[in-house]
Formats: structure tokens, sequence, C-alpha cells
């Protein structure tokens, strides 16, 4: 086949090296017809001969096509790719989300003015206090609270500012010690002496409360300023930037408990309320009219996101369906849209999850039209991924091979043409690292940086760097063994004779004629390495996220999940590694028949 | 002969001395930050000894406080006694973890082995005598594939296949769930079907490149003189094939095969952690991951001794096999 032609030509080259076939091209050329233009036209230059054989050989040039589209694949392929190396893609589901929860309050709710702090303390000796039916109670700072109680669930609290101490009633008249710069008025006198008499405990004087609280043999007498409210009404708002403070909550409480009050002032604006069943119903009245404002009730509705606003419609629907202990109801949600509720009720709270659209990793997508092969457990197109790591794989392959060159020549040359001592010192080296197992080795090394927290791309330094210093042997053993016949030939005595440094004629006259070997050795070896880098990283120890490898994308599929489910994310990488190995074979099968005829015969 | 074998025997011996000293720089060189937060965690194990008794041993066995020399004598010295010290990721000693798993992987290596060797071995022959043929071209293409082809994505997609799409085998694991409960036949049954896929994996990733050595070996001997001259007196060609030819063929490959011997004890690391078998292989690659320092050790040491056994029996058996090779 491939041969044939060639074997027609006047050409012996059976018993001889590739490098002395050259030579004797010419040679037997010029023989059959001296000068002849025919027969010159026939010479053809050293390099031209390997390349015509190489081009005859069918299988190398599959391999040459299939590495050539694989630089442009990796290459130029990542800069036509419209995605990035890690860019991530994320897609919308529909799925049961929560949506708010409700629940009927019991407990206190605080409103206090917006200077003051009503602290936890304070808050939970209050409780304390309604449950013994206390009058006073007080913080952890000893600061003293009273409570007026106006309903069952509505309480005013206010803050006790003592105005007396060391009071004491005698007869009519009053001794006491003015505190806190505060000044009594004899009428104030006047009434806390007949509030005494009566054995009250609290008066009211112009509009203000004063609390008399016995110590012994004295008393204190204290002003009461009010200061907060408890109560177990919730406000919502039919507007989502409404903000109910302090004082409107005390006038509306205040109001609500009035017998025949509908208004209340608050800030000069006006509001009017309905009572409907235990719940009120707030407008505010302007001179355009009423319009609704607020709505105060006993059943909390809490959003599961916190800037989230539910409309009153919605609370209403859902105390409605709780009370009727529905398991489902439609109303609008945070957009307006009508939608289908369900409610799981969960001790005394009522969870409301609802079909939500969220944006969520587009994980292990099929192939479509936007992403020819699908996207990976990341989110991340799995093409442009194969490119980047293509870029990576070859780009690993040749900057080993290179470190592997350097020494392997280097080390091969000298031991090769010195021999002796020499010889033997470098072939020693070579048996010793030879015998270090590389796997095993980048692998320990490999988990150590696992726990340094190593950065990806200094793995991926470390990684060339390992691979090129344990890799070498092979090459330096080929480079003295070449060497070693070649030294005892005559271009060598000629060389010698020239008086050249030996450096000059290792490096200038023997290696080059290495080079057919080591062209054909480094091609393989980049396939070797390309399955090296692969497989580590396919154990998760060579290139690391963000980075793409071909073996890291195929490492999802050690998820049995993956492996049933989504061939698109594993079997092309596979592929691609397959292919790029038996391409860089198939060109060093190719080349070494291209360079040594002899074996093919 | 004998005088041979001794000399390159010390030789080994001398090359192993310095592999060793290499690999235990590079364990050194691994920040004792590492080796202590192990340790500690160690400690931190049910039963296990306390960190401070964990140092003390490690001192002892490793010489990790010695400077680097000093500390390689007392380990050499350990290990030459067969004192490799206790595993950080399993419990005992490592030689006993060892000696448990290293016959599964054997057997899995020398099943695989032979099955390559009598695959192999005539599917060369055939594709050297019928040169250029279709046959040929398939081998060659075959072989090229074996070698070209990742042992994980093989595996993978054996499992895939045979496990996932067929059912024919369990994913993975080297016997079943009521392994216990079987009889002898049906144990030797489930261990065979759970090591199809294993051995498949390793015939087909390692069977070309012994397919390619025996086709060059083959055309090379098909060339040779004495094959002309036979084929001029008259011999029938499976005469000259079989008694001429391949006898001679045979010569490298039994060099080549004999140095592959040791190898099969050296465990197939990616096969084992795939289909999770309980070979030598698995276990270091699991040691290895979790920085297990001393069975790390021991496991590179034991790869070394291998690979310069397997060409010491190379160059033995080349001797031996080839009369035309006189050593001195």
């Amino acid at each position: 086949m491939a041969n044939n032609e060639y074997e027609n030509k006047p050409l012996n080259t059976d018993d001889i090296d590739s490098k002395r076939v050259i030579r004797e091209d010419f040679v037997s050329e010029d023989r059959s017809d001296a000068l002849d233009d025919e027969a010159r036209i026939k010479v053809l230059s050293p390099t031209m001969l390997v390349m015509k054989r190489f081009f005859r050989n069918k299988l190398a040039i599959a391999g040459l096509i299939i590495i050539a589209s694989m630089f442009l694949f990796a290459f130029v392929g990542g800069l036509i790719s419209p995605y990035g190396e890690d860019q991530r893609f994320y897609t919308t589901e529909e799925m049961m989300k929560d949506f708010a929860s409700g629940s009927f309050n019991k407990e206190y709710k605080f409103d206090y003015k917006s200077d003051i702090t009503f602290s936890s303390t304070a808050r939970a000796n209050f409780v304390l206090a309604l449950n013994k039916k206390e009058t006073t109670f007080i913080d952890g700072n000893h600061l003293s609270y009273f409570i007026d109680s106006v309903t069952e669930n509505f309480h005013k609290i206010s803050e006790l500012v003592p105005v007396a101490e060391n009071v004491m009633r005698v007869g009519d008249d009053l001794v006491f010690t003015a505190v806190n710069g505060y000044e009594i008025t004899d009428e104030l006198k006047d009434a806390i002496v007949s509030t005494m008499k009566e054995s009250k405990t609290q008066l009211s004087f112009e509009g203000k409360t004063y609390v008399i609280k016995a110590q012994g043999r004295t008393s204190t007498i204290s002003v009461a300023s009010d200061i907060a409210i408890a109560s177990k009404l919730v406000y919502d708002a039919y507007e989502q930037d409404t903000v109910f403070d302090y004082n409107f909550k005390l006038f509306a409480e205040t109001a609500f408990n009035t017998e025949g009050a509908d208004t209340f002032t608050v800030n000069d604006v006006t509001y009017r309320f309905e009572k409907d069943g235990d719940e009120f119903k707030i407008y505010k009245v302007d001179e355009n009219g009423e319009k609704e404002y607020a709505k105060a009730t006993n059943f909390i509705v809490s959003p599961s996101m916190q800037d989230m606003f539910l409309s009153i419609e919605f609370k209403e629907a859902l105390k409605e369906s709780v009370l009727a202990k529905q398991e489902k109801f439609i109303s609008i949600d945070d957009k307006n849209e009508e939608t289908e509720f369900k409610i799981y009720p969960k001790d005394n709270e009522y969870l409301v999850k609802n079909m939500q659209v969220t944006r969520v990793l587009k994980s292990y997508s099929p192939p479509s039209s936007i992403h020819w092969l699908g996207t990976d457990r990341n989110g991340m197109d799995i093409l442009t991924r194969l490119m980047y790591g293509g870029r990576v794989s070859l780009i690993i392959g040749f900057i080993v091979i290179a470190i592997e060159i350097v020494i392997g020549v280097i080390l091969g040359g000298i031991a090769g043409y010195f021999s002796g001592w020499v010889d033997n010192l470098i072939m020693r080296i070579v048996d010793i690292f030879n015998c270090i197992p590389v796997i095993p080795l980048i692998i320990i090394l490999g988990s150590v940086m696992d726990k340094k927290k190593v950065h990806p791309t200094d793995r991926i330094l470390w990684l060339m760097v390992i691979m090129g210093i344990l890799g070498w042997p092979g090459i330096a053993r080929m480079v003295r063994g070449q060497i070693l016949s070649l030294r005892e030939q005559e271009f060598m005595i000629a060389a010698e004779a020239t008086g050249l440094t030996a450096t000059r004629r290792i490096f200038r006259h023997l290696v080059p004629n290495v080079i057919p070997q080591l062209i054909v050795l480094a091609t393989m070896g980049l396939g070797s390495i390309i399955l090296t880098e692969s497989t580590l990283s396919f154990l998760g120890i060579g290139v690391k996220f963000p980075y793409a490898s071909w073996g890291n994308i195929i490492n999802d599929v050690t998820d049995i999940h993956v492996l049933k489910n989504y061939w698109f994310v594993w079997i092309p990488a596979g592929f691609l590694i397959l292919i790029t190995v038996m391409g860089f074979n198939f060109i060093g099968d190719g080349l070494r028949d291209a360079f040594d005829p002899k074996m093919k015969r | 002969m004998w005088k041979f074998i001794i000399k390159r025997l010390l030789l080994s011996v001398f090359i192993l001395f310095f592999v060793a000293l290499i690999i235990y720089t590079i364990m050194r060189f691994i920040p004792t930050s590492y080796v202590d937060s192990m340790a500690r965690e160690m400690s931190q194990k049910q039963g296990a000894l306390s960190y401070q008794e964990l140092k003390q041993q490690l001192n002892s066995v490793y010489g990790l406080d010695d400077p680097i020399l000093i500390g390689y004598f007392k380990w050499l010295s350990n290990a030459v006694r067969g004192k490799f010290g206790d595993t950080w990721y399993y419990t005992g000693k490592v030689t006993a973890k060892f000696a448990d798993v290293i016959w599964n992987s054997f057997f899995l290596g020398a099943v695989a082995f032979i099955l390559e060797v009598l695959i192999a071995i005539p599917l060369g022959i055939l594709s050297a005598r019928k040169q250029y043929s279709k046959t040929d071209y398939a081998v060659t293409v075959v072989a090229l594939i074996g070698i070209s082809l990742p042992t994980f994505f093989f595996a993978t997609l054996l499992k895939l296949v045979f496990s996932v799409k067929l059912g024919w085998f369990e994913l993975y694991g080297s016997v079943g769930k009521f392994y216990n409960q079987l009889s002898t036949w049906g144990k030797f049954l489930d261990i065979a079907s759970h090591n199809v896929m294993p051995i498949m994996t390793l015939v087909i990733v390692n069977i070309g490149s012994l397919m390619r050595y025996t086709r060059t070996n083959m055309l090379e001997v098909l060339n040779a003189d004495y094959i002309r001259t036979a084929r001029a007196k008259g011999l029938s060609e499976s005469k000259v094939i079989n008694k001429h030819a391949f006898r001679n063929t045979l010569i490298p490959i039994v060099t080549i095969l004999g140095g592959t011997i040791p190898s099969l004890f050296s465990g197939a690391m990616i096969t084992e952690t795939l289909f999770q078998i309980e070979g030598i292989g698995r276990i270091s690659y699991d040691a290895m991951v979790h920085g297990d320092i001393p069975f790390t050790m021991f496991y590179l040491t034991f790869l070394a001794m291998l690979t310069l056994l397997g060409t010491l029996i190379a160059d033995i058996m080349y001797a031996i096999v080839d009369p035309r090779v006189r050593i001195s």
C-alpha cells in the first residue's frame, strides 16, 4: 500500500539507518546517470523525503487532522465561543416555595417612644407584673414603670420619675424632699394629701398621673409619663411604605377602647375606624374623603422574604381560610398576580406555600441550540469548558514534554558522549528516576496541596514541574543510545579534528542527528502526558476548578446519577481525550515509519 | 550467569537506596504543620494513641526530628527489618494492611495478564503475517485505541453499558450483598461476575502495547534471512510460521513479559478505585489522598522495588531465552 510506490524507486534503504538513507539517495541517483536532468529532478531533500513518506500514511494523516482540529477547537474555539470558561448559567424554575406564614397573635407587641429603649428585661418584667396583677415593675436599670391597663389586651406603660421622696403625711400637711427639680404646687400637695387619706396609690392631677409608693414609713411620689404601649393587635398597612409609630398606635388603641368614639387624630391627621369583630379597619380622612389606611388585627402574617410586601387582601384571605380550615386558597401574591396558595399547619403556625418562579443554576441541562452539549453541574456550558479544557491539557502536554526534552537531551547527550564514569553516573541517576512512581507521588503531593489550599494556578504549575522532572529518563536513555553509536562515525572524527569543544560537538553535531527519534518520542510522549494529566484531574488531584480540564469535566460522572442520566456531561470529554491521544500516537507512528522505513518493511 | 545476577542485584540495591532517599526527602519536605495536623486528627480517632505518643512513635519510626540523612538511616534501618510503622488512615500496621489486600490485586492482575497474552500475541502475529491487509489495519487501530483510552473513561463506559443499560453486572464491589449465603459454586460465580468489568478494563487498556510489540517483532523476524531460507527449502507456510518465525518472535516477548510479572503486584489504582475492589491500588490511593504518610512511604518504596525487579527479571530472561546472548 503506502510503501509500494516507494519500493519502485532505485533506492536500497533496507539495511542502513535512517540518517544514512538520505545520503544514499544522492549517491544512488547520481550513480544511475550522472547529472542527467531527469534524474536530478527526482532528487528530494531529506526533509521532503520524510514528508513524502509521512503523507503516504493514511493513519498519520488522520492523526494530523485530529490534532490540527483539536488545536483549532481548543485555541480558536475558546475565542469564538460566546461564553466564558467559568460562566454560570441560570434558569428559572417553578417550585413550591415558602411564601408567608400566618399565626394568631398571643404575645404582646410593644411600641414605645422613639427616643427611649424598652429593654427585653422590661418586657419580661411587664408580663410578670401583669400575671401577678401588679401595677408597677422595674427593668434591668432599676427604672420603675407603671402599668395602666385599659383593657385585657391593651396596656399603657409609663415611666415613673420620682418627684418627691421621704414623703410623710402629718395631718393635712405633707413633709417631703423634692427631687429632680420638680416643683410641687400647693394644689398638688392638697390632692396628694387627700389621696393618701383615702389610702389610694395613684392620682390624676392636671392630666398627669402620680403614683405614691410606700417605702417603710415614708413614701415616694413619682410622676408617670407615657412611654410605651403593649397590645395584642397587629397593624397591617394598605401601602408598603406606611409606618405605624407609637403615637399612632397609642391614639388608635385609646380610641378603640373609648365608648362611642369612631375617629382619632394623630399629628393633625384624622382617622376614622370601623370595628369588625375583633378587628379594626382604619381610614385616613382628609379633604378628598376617606381612604383605606390600615387594619388592626390579631392575626400576624409575615412574608418569607424580608423585603416582600403582602397585601391586606392576601392576609384576609389567609385568615379566612385558616379559620375555615381550608387547605388551599386563591389570592394575589406580592406581584399582584392571582395564584393558588397551599396552607401547611404546623403547631400554631400556618405555613403558606405557592408555586414560585426562582432563578436556579442551569445544572445538567440537555444539549440544545444555546448549549450544544448542555451544561454541567455548575451550570456551565460544556462545549466551552471542553474548549478551555483542551487548552489546559495541550499546554500542559507541551510544557511537560519541553521540560523532559531539555533535561533528557542534556543528560543523555553528556552520558553518551563522555561514556566512562560520567555515563555510569548519569545512567544510575536515570535508573533512580525511572523507579520513582509518578502518579502516586503526585497524588500524595496533591493531597498536601489540598490541605494547604494551594491556588489552582499554582497547582497547574506544580503539576507540570513534577511531571517534567520525573518524566525525562526515557528520553535520556534514547538520546544516549543513539549518541553512543553516532559518536563512532566519521563525521565525529572530523569534528574532533577541527578542534571543536565538547559542548559544541555534543549539541551541534550529535544531538541534531537524534532529532528524528526525539520528535517521534516527544509526539508519543505528548499522548501519554495528556493521559496522565487527565487521570489526575479526574481523580481531583490535577487541574482544579475553576480551570477546566478534560479530566475534571469527566469527574462529574463519579455521581451515579450523572452516569445514568447525563451522557453529554462525560462522553464528549472522554472522547476528546481518546482521539487526541490517538492522534498523537498516529502521528508518532507515522513519523517513525517516515524517518526509518526499515521498520515498516 | 550467577555473577551477572549478583552484580545486577547489588546495583538494584544501590539504586533502591537512592530512590528511597529521594522519596523520604520529598516526604520530609511536606510541611511539619501538615504532619502535626494529621497526627492531631488521628489522635482524635476512637482508640487511638494520644497525640504525644503518636508524635513519639512517628519520630522513632521516621526520624522526623533528625536531619534528613540521619532520619533516613533511621527509617531505613527500620524498613529493612520490615518495620514500616502504623498506618494513619487505617488501623494496625502498614505491613498487615498490605498483606490483607495484596493477593486481591495479584489475582485481578494475573487473570488480566493471562488474557492479554492469550489475545495479544496471536493477534499481533496475525496482523504481521497479513501486513497492510484489512485485518492488520483493524488490529493496529484497536491496539492504538487501547493505548489511547483513559482507564477511567473506559471503565465508566463499561459501567454504563453493562451495568446501567444491560444490567448484567453490578456497578462495583468485589462480592455481592448475599455473598455469605451462597454455595461454593455460587460464591465463585459471584466473584467472577464482579470481576468481569475490571478485568475487561485492564485487558483492553493494556493489550495495545503488547499487540504492537508482537507485530513489530514478528515483522522483523519474517524479514530475516533464515525465514527466506526456510521458505526456499520448500517448507509449508504453517511450518515456517510456527516453527521458525514464532519461536524467534517469542524471544523479545518473553523477555518483556517476564519484566511485567512483578508489576502484577503493584495493583491497578484507577481500576480498583473505580470498581471499589479492595486491592493494594485502591487501598494506597485512599491512604495517599488522606495523607497517610507511613503507608505512602511503604507503597512508593514497594513500587520502586517492583520496577527494579522487573528490569532485573527482563535482563535475566533475555539471557536465558536467547542462547546467543552471552553475558560476562
